[in-house]
Parts: C-alpha cells; sequence; structure tokens
C-alpha cells in the first residue's frame, strides 16, 4: 500500500536504464530531449511572428493553461497531494491582480510578483490544515474550497474590492514604448496588443516553466517526490514532511495563481462565474490527460482543456440540425477523455510518449 | 422568536435533502472507501428523467408513477455504473478513482444540459405549496421530510431484517471474508451503487421543485450533503441521517442570524474542514485505527 503512486504505478523498465545509455533510432534520448526542448522554445519565439488576433491570443491561452495545469502538477504528480480546488488559487491570483490594478493604479505587469506571493501564502496556509487530511479527505476539502470560491466572490462584504458579481474590467496591456520601438524598428509595424499580451505571457510561462524544472529536478524536488512514493520512509530519511507539504501546497498555488493573473491581464475582465468547480475540472483534465507526474505533460494538457471546446464547437455545427445544445459537448468530451486515460494511459500522454520511446530504443 | 422556530423548520426540511445525499454518500463510502463526487450530479440527472417523464412534451405520468420509474431507473443506471465503470478499476489508485469520479460529474453535467437544454424548468410537487402550521412550513417543505423518514425507515428495515441487506453489509465491512462465506461481493457493491443511486435520485425529485431544475442545482447541495456525512460521521449511515438534518439547521441558522445567506457555502467548506481535522469520525463513526 505504501509504494502505490497516486499517478498510477510506473512500469518498472522506465527505471531499468540511465536515460544517456537509451537511443532512440541512432540518437541519444538527452540529445533529443534538448532538441524538442529548444525547437519548442523556438515555436514560441516564432508564433508571434507567424499569427496575429485571435489565434496568437489562444496561444497564449494555452500557455496560460499550462501554468495553471503545471502547478497542479506539481501538487498531486510530485508530492502526491490531491486538489480538486484549484479554481480558488487561479482565483485568488487573478483577483490580486485586478485589484492591484483597479484600487492601486499599479500597471499590469507589476502586480505579477506581488500576486505570487500572495497566492503562495495561500497556499501555504491551506497546505496547513491539508496536512492532517489523507488523500481522499484533501480531495473533499478541496472540493468544498472550489464550490465556495464563486460565492465567496460576489460577497457584498467585499464587493467594493472585487467589483461582486459584475466583476472588474481591467485597463488594456498595451506593449511598452521601448518594446514597440524595437519591433517597429525591425519590422516597421506597430505591435499589435494581442500580441504582445501574447509575448508577456510567453515570457512570464518560460520562466516559470523553467523554475519547475529547475525545482523538480533539485534536492527540493527529489525530496517532494520522496514524500509522494513513500512519506514514512522519507520522514526517517531526515525529510521535515510537513513543510515539504505546505511548500508543495504554496508552490502549487503560486503556479496556477501566476495562471489566474495573466487570465485577468489577457481577457482585460474577470467576474464570480470564471472561477467555477468547471475550471478544476479543466485544470484536472489537462494535468491528467497530459501526465500528471510531468512537466512536458502540462503544455499538452493546456493545449487540450483549450482546444477540446473548440472541437466541441466544431463537432455541434456540423449536427448543427441535430444539436441544440452545443455547450453540453465540451463535459461530456472532457470526461470520456478522463475515463479513457485512467483506464489505457494512467500516465497520460507524457507516459505514453515515455513507453513508445522505450518501444522504439528497445526494437533490435 | 417566530423566526426561530421558522428557520429551524425550513432547516429541518432541507436537512431532509442532505441526509438523503449524505445517506448516500455514505453507502459508497462504506462499499469502496471513496467519495461519490458525482452523487449530486446523478441526482440531477435522475431528476432529469422524471421531469421528461411527467412533462407534457415527453411521456406525460402522473407523479407517482414517473417517481416509482426513476427511483426503478436510477436504481439500474447506478448499478451499471459501477459494473461497468469502476468495477474494472477496483485496484487503481485514489486517483484514478477519484479522477473517474470527477469524469462522471462533468459527464452528467453536461449531458443533462445536451439532451434537456440549459433553461431552468419548474418541477411539479404533489403536496402543492400551500402554507402550514400559520406559515412555519410549507406542503411541499412537509412532504418532503414524510417522504425522506418514510424511504429511511425503509432502507433501515431493508439492511436490519433481510438477509439480501445483511450480506451487502458483510460485503462492505469485510469483502474477502464475506466471499469466503459465498456472498457475491461484486453484485452487493452493484446493489449498493443503485440503492444509492436510488436515494439520490429521490433528494433530486424533492428539492427540484424548490431549486428549479437545472444542471448546476445539486452543487451546493451536494456540498451540504458532504458536511452531512462527514459530521455525522462517514461510517455510520444513522450518523449521516443526523448530521444531514443538523447541517439543515446550521444552514439557516447561521444564514439568517449569524453570517447571511451569502456565505451559506463557505459555512459548509468550514464545517467540513473543522470536523475532518477536530473530530474525522464525526458524531456516530467508529474511529478507524490505521496499521502503519
Amino acid at each position: 500500500m505504501a509504494s502505490s503512486n497516486v499517478a498510477g504505478n510506473v512500469p518498472a523498465f522506465l527505471n531499468q536504464n540511465p536515460k544517456d545509455r537509451v537511443i532512440v533510432l541512432g540518437v541519444p534520448l538527452p540529445l533529443l530531449e534538448k532538441v524538442g526542448l529548444y525547437a519548442l522554445l523556438a515555436a514560441i519565439v516564432v508564433l508571434p511572428m507567424v499569427y496575429d488576433g485571435y489565434d496568437i491570443y489562444e496561444f497564449g491561452k494555452i500557455l496560460m493553461y499550462m501554468l495553471a495545469v503545471l502547478g497542479l502538477n506539481l501538487l498531486t504528480g510530485f508530492n502526491g497531494q490531491f486538489s480538486l480546488g484549484h479554481s480558488a488559487f487561479f482565483a485568488v491570483g487573478a483577483y490580486s491582480t485586478a485589484i492591484m490594478m483597479d484600487q492601486l493604479g499599479m500597471p499590469y505587469w507589476t502586480t505579477i510578483i506581488p500576486a505570487a506571493a500572495v497566492c503562495f501564502v495561500a497556499g501555504f496556509l491551506f497546505g496547513l490544515p491539508a496536512l492532517r487530511l489523507d488523500g481522499l479527505f484533501l480531495a473533499l476539502a478541496t472540493f468544498a474550497l472550489a464550490i465556495a470560491t464563486p460565492q465567496l466572490l460576489k460577497y457584498d462584504g467585499i464587493a467594493h474590492l472585487t467589483g461582486g458579481v459584475q466583476g472588474i474590467v481591467l485597463d488594456t496591456p498595451y506593449p511598452p514604448a521601448w518594446v514597440d520601438g524595437i519591433v517597429m524598428s525591425i519590422t516597421g509595424e506597430e505591435l499589435s496588443v494581442d500580441r504582445w499580451k501574447y509575448m508577456f505571457t510567453a515570457l512570464v510561462a518560460v520562466i516559470m516553466f523553467a523554475g519547475a524544472w529547475n525545482l523538480v529536478h533539485s534536492r527540493t524536488g527529489r525530496a517532494l517526490i520522496a514524500i509522494r512514493d513513500n512519506p514514512l520512509s522519507a520522514k526517517t530519511m531526515g525529510i521535515n514532511t510537513s513543510i515539504f507539504k505546505s511548500a508543495a501546497f504554496g508552490v502549487s498555488a503560486m503556479y496556477t495563481g501566476v495562471a489566474g493573473s495573466l487570465f485577468a491581464i489577457m481577457d482585460e475582465y474577470l467576474a464570480p462565474e470564471s472561477f467555477t468547480f468547471a475550471e478544476a475540472i479543466k485544470f484536472l483534465v489537462g494535468g491528467v490527460v497530459g501526465g500528471i507526474a510531468s512537466l512536458f505533460g502540462a503544455i499538452f494538457g493546456g493545449w487540450f482543456v483549450l482546444e477540446i471546446p473548440n472541437f466541441a464547437d466544431l463537432v455541434a455545427s456540423s449536427l448543427e440540425n441535430y444539436i441544440n445544445n452545443p455547450q453540453g459537448l465540451t463535459g461530456l468530451i472532457y470526461g470520456l477523455f478522463l475515463i479513457f486515460t485512467v483506464y489505457v494511459m494512467p500516465m497520460g500522454a507524457a507516459g505514453l510518449a515515455q513507453i513508445l520511446v522505450h518501444k522504439i530504443s528497445t526494437r533490435r | 422568536m417566530d423566526l426561530f422556530i421558522e428557520q429551524t423548520v425550513s432547516g429541518l426540511a432541507s436537512g431532509a435533502i442532505y441526509a438523503c445525499l449524505a445517506l448516500a454518500v455514505v453507502m459508497i463510502y462504506q462499499a469502496i472507501d471513496h467519495f461519490n463526487f458525482a452523487q449530486g450530479e446523478m441526482a440531477m440527472f435522475s431528476t432529469y428523467i422524471a421531469w421528461y417523464l411527467m412533462d407534457d412534451a415527453g411521456l406525460g405520468l402522473p407523479f407517482w408513477i414517473a417517481f416509482v420509474v426513476c427511483i426503478i431507473v436510477s436504481f439500474i443506471g447506478g448499478a451499471a455504473i459501477e459494473r461497468i465503470v469502476f468495477a474494472p478499476i477496483s485496484d487503481a489508485p485514489v486517483l484514478s478513482h477519484i479522477i473517474v469520479f470527477i469524469a462522471l460529474f462533468s459527464m452528467f453535467n453536461s449531458l443533462a444540459g445536451f439532451l434537456f437544454d440549459f433553461t431552468p424548468k419548474q418541477f411539479e410537487t404533489p403536496f402543492g405549496h400551500t402554507a402550514l402550521i400559520d406559515g412555519v412550513i410549507s406542503a411541499h417543505r412537509a412532504g418532503m421530510v414524510a417522504v425522506t423518514l418514510i424511504m429511511l425507515a425503509m432502507i433501515y428495515a431493508f439492511f436490519r431484517y433481510t438477509p439480501i441487506g445483511l450480506a451487502m453489509r458483510a460485503a462492505a465491512a469485510a469483502p474477502e471474508s464475506a466471499r469466503l462465506v459465498g456472498i457475491r461481493v461484486g453484485f452487493m457493491l452493484a446493489l449498493g451503487w443503485g440503492l444509492a443511486a436510488a436515494v439520490g435520485s429521490v433528494a433530486g425529485m424533492l428539492i427540484a421543485p424548490i431549486t428549479f431544475l437545472t444542471p448546476d442545482m445539486m452543487l451546493g447541495t451536494l456540498l451540504y450533503g458532504f458536511a452531512g456525512a462527514v459530521v455525522g460521521g462517514l461510517t455510520s449511515p444513522l450518523g449521516a441521517v443526523l448530521g444531514g438534518f443538523l447541517v439543515g439547521i446550521l444552514e439557516n441558522w447561521m444564514g439568517t442570524f449569524v453570517v447571511g445567506s451569502q456565505l451559506k457555502l463557505t459555512v459548509a467548506l468550514v464545517l467540513i474542514i473543522v470536523v475532518l481535522l477536530v473530530k474525522p469520525a464525526g458524531l456516530l463513526g467508529r474511529v478507524v485505527v490505521k496499521r502503519v
């Protein structure tokens, strides 16, 4: 029981070989990963040169969801704690940014770090009682948190800050003059707000992703993973499980909260209805389908949760004569994919990729 | 004082609904050691089925026939979900179970909107809405309490006095020993799911005339159901019922006299966390001792 891994049991062969000895189609795996990583980075840089308007806004949204899912992955996949309530931390981040912009008149880009700090503290504090709750009960407590959040945001007592049911309309995040100047001198065109929003989101997302990468591959990251795999042994080895678990909750809330900040900045508007349990389900879907114990899985997950509603709309519009309520289709497809993932690929898309790599590399 | 009595009685009435859901949650918790996060959505979907059976655009059946048919359909549906979805992953880690519950949640929620559209629907009640006893309680709320109590008595009798009820209790308490004495544990699990779904459908049909029928109507209600189950003790069906009624009264008291109606769900959140931290066994639950 103690050794059972929340993220599904990792096939033994994945841990057999040291990574650098795995050869895929004649290329060592670490080199392949590095090439993949730089290709991804290059794609992130090239995208705004090619796309504009709604397309680039969508790509920004993918990166935003990637961050939110990453927060959940750090908590559930790497530390073994459940959360069905990450929509609450998403809301804390979004509202922190919105209130700082709206009430204090701070420029949008200065709100990210304070909002991250607020979310870290919120997550850390929620993580303290969570220490005493085992997996299932933590899921229940966070479920309650997710359901109570929209009502709490509408509360009259804080409506002068949150705008109550109406929400808050924010200023448009215009690009700084110097960025505009650089772009102008290179392309001769003015930088559109949509492109700038994407660039800003991408910058934050890449920095945060690199941070998560370093965290997971550090001493702290190994401690988190040890706590997930066997809390008792971890404690015996001298890891302060309480501090690490609460801190993991804090860091996780920080990632999802920064995603919330970016959400507020990108949409220039936020209201309590954006932070319902459905949002928490989205993060869970992204985490699980992408691979909950994987950083790259979060990228796939972010893309997945954003594309599925579009896909559902497409299906609905092609069946226009038979379907009256296409909004209903998205949740159905999310659910089907969740069950499919649990049955067929418990480690998500990232796990599937790992297995494929193994299959190819051991083929004689 | 009048307000106090009125709020207490109306709290008892909504407590009846929470008691039903809490009971359904505890039945599944005892059988498979998991919370059914989709319990509320299953109840909501059952209620849509009842609406379809009664509505003129549907089959146009009278209330009580639709009521019984809906319970039977929910029972079969619940048992089918256990057999089809949960039986294959009974050995999977906790996270897999939670994910599948959330998947069911999402699917039922959107399926209801998809099939029956998202506009709130009026759900008729056989009791009417006339006020009883100087306007302290409406006829429908009194009927809610009565139906709940009758159903709880029937479930108690079922578990206490019938051989199959005994077998179900055995299968939940000690699956391996039960299997050794010839009880089909898998079948009992399916029965338990069916019963839980049926109890949930009754809760849905009773609360729909008050809240109107929408895909999201059960979200807050389920939270109170969970709170009831936690307060009463997750290992005790009687505790769950008691907890449900207590939470119903507490909700109304807090809502009217302390925090106002806008923070009612937060009350449930705080209640769940505090009880889980301070007295995880609840009022009537067993203290579970885990071997390390």
